[in-house]
């Protein structure tokens, strides 16, 4: 039996995430975004970062707030149901992040080759415009057989990619469900995978629906028990998008101190997941629990 | 305008003008906010087949059974037609099979020009805006797509400062020299008008202004003199039934009001 590679938050984020790396850490766009992981990177103190994603809703707002990041290769950067995000915007106003900028489908390309192990993706998006201009990993090219203009993106091999997902075994042979963003291509091209689950189950529940895994679990490096890890996004099959807390959370990031007091409360204060769920309260919980069940039929993979 | 009154307001007035936009058994890339109301709407109304595509990896053929913020919420996962990759839907964008794509934007030219990225004061002071997301894939890719934004004098500009999601470019024939793919930009819905491109230069022009909204409040909001349609009309003006769907759909006002 191969060895377990279930670890506690801190010491997966402790061994895998030296200062300096690249990561894709909230490949999913809206859903099932690694904030438990991105918290726990913050009161580690990690610096030198570069986050690497299409839109990762406002963790990388968060994490560039805290002081973890250098540099930003995002399609987008900011909080979905408000816009802008003041972090990203005051990292980037006073020179303490740079910034390649992507459009989502240039990023899936950058992840795309890294995963294929090719030098770029070509692509007919962004001729024209000036992602060219703040993107060094942008450049036009000729179609070798049509001649007609095209995108190449170059590749992006992160040394780490942070998922949620719902369930894992300990090997991290992990199923996710819901829509995927570029988590996969996310996985296939990063030097490293860290899962964070909402549950840890045996492996053979895993192999009995192996249509539903995320990555293979060979490549996994580290599977980490959170429970409530993606809040205050949603994670299907658990529980909801807590709105509110994006509304508080625009309000309280619009300067540096009172982002400061938002950290002091929701991020600081946390050892492990049982510490955020008491500052959420049972109230909070209850009210964002999945309530209009729709399950699906099993499926027959026997011979 | 007095809501109360008239019954509807200016937003209600946008959404409703960009739901009609799309036409029945379409395949819509929807974006953020405004645009996934206005797809719900065309939706409940007169475009029932239409099939909603977003860039988190969603293909929808039924409006959510709850109202949502945003196009990740459950309900809007709950149901769909497809739950895939985002490369799976940008695959369809550039395919060339997306008859429509709605975006918002902050910054907008007289060609159509999207600036979601960079914007630049006076003084030369830069403020860094959220980036393209989709926006830029959809406005390169998608048959035609339509802007939503708020009609003010320092968003409609002579020139963006950063063209984050192509228009027309300098003029017509800009994309084709480009390699675009995309048809460009056929609306741009504002809390003013509805404005539409000359197909002869890709310059935009005023197609109707809102009920209660004079040219005049649309040239004074407009950074450069814009040309005025000969046929100008009155934006069709939101019925009790459309009100009723849209207050369903964002009932609490968040992003239409009250």
């Amino acid at each position: 039996m191969a060895e377990s590679k279930l670890l506690n938050l801190q010491d997966a984020i402790k061994r895998y995430i030296p200062s300096g790396s690249s990561l894709v850490i909230g490949a999913t766009l809206e859903t099932m975004i690694p904030f438990a992981a991105g918290h726990e990177i913050i009161r580690q103190g990690k610096k030198n970062l570069t986050l690497i994603g299409p839109i990762s809703d406002i963790l990388f707002d968060q994490l560039i707030g805290a002081g973890c990041v250098s540099s930003v290769k995002a399609a987008w950067v900011g909080n979905v149901i408000t816009g802008s995000g003041y972090n990203f915007r005051r990292g980037v106003e006073n020179g303490s992040i740079t910034v390649e900028d992507h459009s989502n489908l240039t990023i899936t390309m950058a992840l795309r080759a890294g995963a294929m192990g090719l030098p770029f993706m070509p692509t007919l998006t962004a001729l024209g415009g000036d992602l060219y201009k703040t993107n060094t990993g942008i450049k036009e090219i000729d179609c070798p057989f049509t001649g007609r203009k095209l995108t190449a993106v170059a590749s992006i091999n992160p040394d780490v990619a942070v998922i949620h997902v719902q369930r894992s075994d300990e090997h991290g042979n992990a199923h996710a469900w819901g829509n995927f963003g570029i988590a996969r291509e996310a996985c296939l091209a990063s030097e490293k995978i860290i899962l964070t689950a909402e549950e840890i189950v045996e492996t053979e529940f895993i192999k009995r629906d192996p249509n539903r895994v995320i990555t293979p679990g060979f490549r996994v490096s580290a599977v980490v028990h959170a429970p409530w890890g993606a809040h205050p996004s949603p994670a299907p099959g658990f529980y909801n998008r807590d709105h509110e807390f994006f509304l508080e959370y625009r309000e309280f990031s619009k300067n540096r101190e009172s982002f400061r007091n938002w950290l002091e409360t929701w991020v600081t204060p946390v050892r492990n997941s049982g510490d955020y769920r008491k500052i959420l309260g049972a109230g909070r919980m209850d009210s964002l629990k999945i309530k209009n069940h729709m399950l699906s039929e099993g499926v027959d993979y026997g011979y | 305008m007095d809501t109360d009154i008239a019954g509807f307001n200016m937003r209600q007035v946008m959404v409703s003008a960009a739901s009609a936009e799309i036409k029945n058994g379409e395949v819509v890339f929807v974006g953020m906010r405004l645009p996934m109301l206005a797809f719900f709407l065309a939706k409940s109304l007169h475009a029932a087949d239409a099939v909603g595509l977003y860039e988190l990896g969603i293909a929808r053929d039924s409006v959510a059974p709850m109202p949502l913020m945003t196009m990740g919420d459950l309900p809007n996962l709950s149901g769909s037609l497809w739950l895939a990759d985002t490369g799976d839907m940008m695959g369809l964008l550039q395919r060339g099979l997306v008859d429509a794509s709605f975006i918002g934007g902050a910054q907008v030219d007289r060609f159509g020009n999207l600036n979601t990225s960079y914007v630049r004061d006076k003084n030369g002071k830069v403020t860094r805006l959220p980036g393209s997301g989709g926006a830029c894939d959809l406005a390169s890719l998608g048959k035609r797509h339509i802007i939503i934004m708020s009609h003010e004098k320092h968003r409609f500009v002579e020139r963006v400062d950063y063209l984050t999601s192509p228009g027309y470019g300098t003029g017509v024939e800009w994309r084709k020299e480009k390699g675009l793919t995309g048809g460009g930009p056929s609306a741009v819905i504002t809390t003013l008008g509805v404005l539409r491109f000359d197909i002869k230069t890709g310059e935009m022009y005023l197609a109707s202004t809102h009920p209660g909204v004079t040219v005049e409040d649309v040239l004074k909001n407009t950074g450069w003199s814009l040309k005025i349609s000969d046929t100008l009309s009155v934006t069709r003006a939101p019925g009790r039934e459309e009100i009723d769907i849209l207050k369903n759909l964002d009932p609490g006002g968040f992003w239409t009001g009250n």
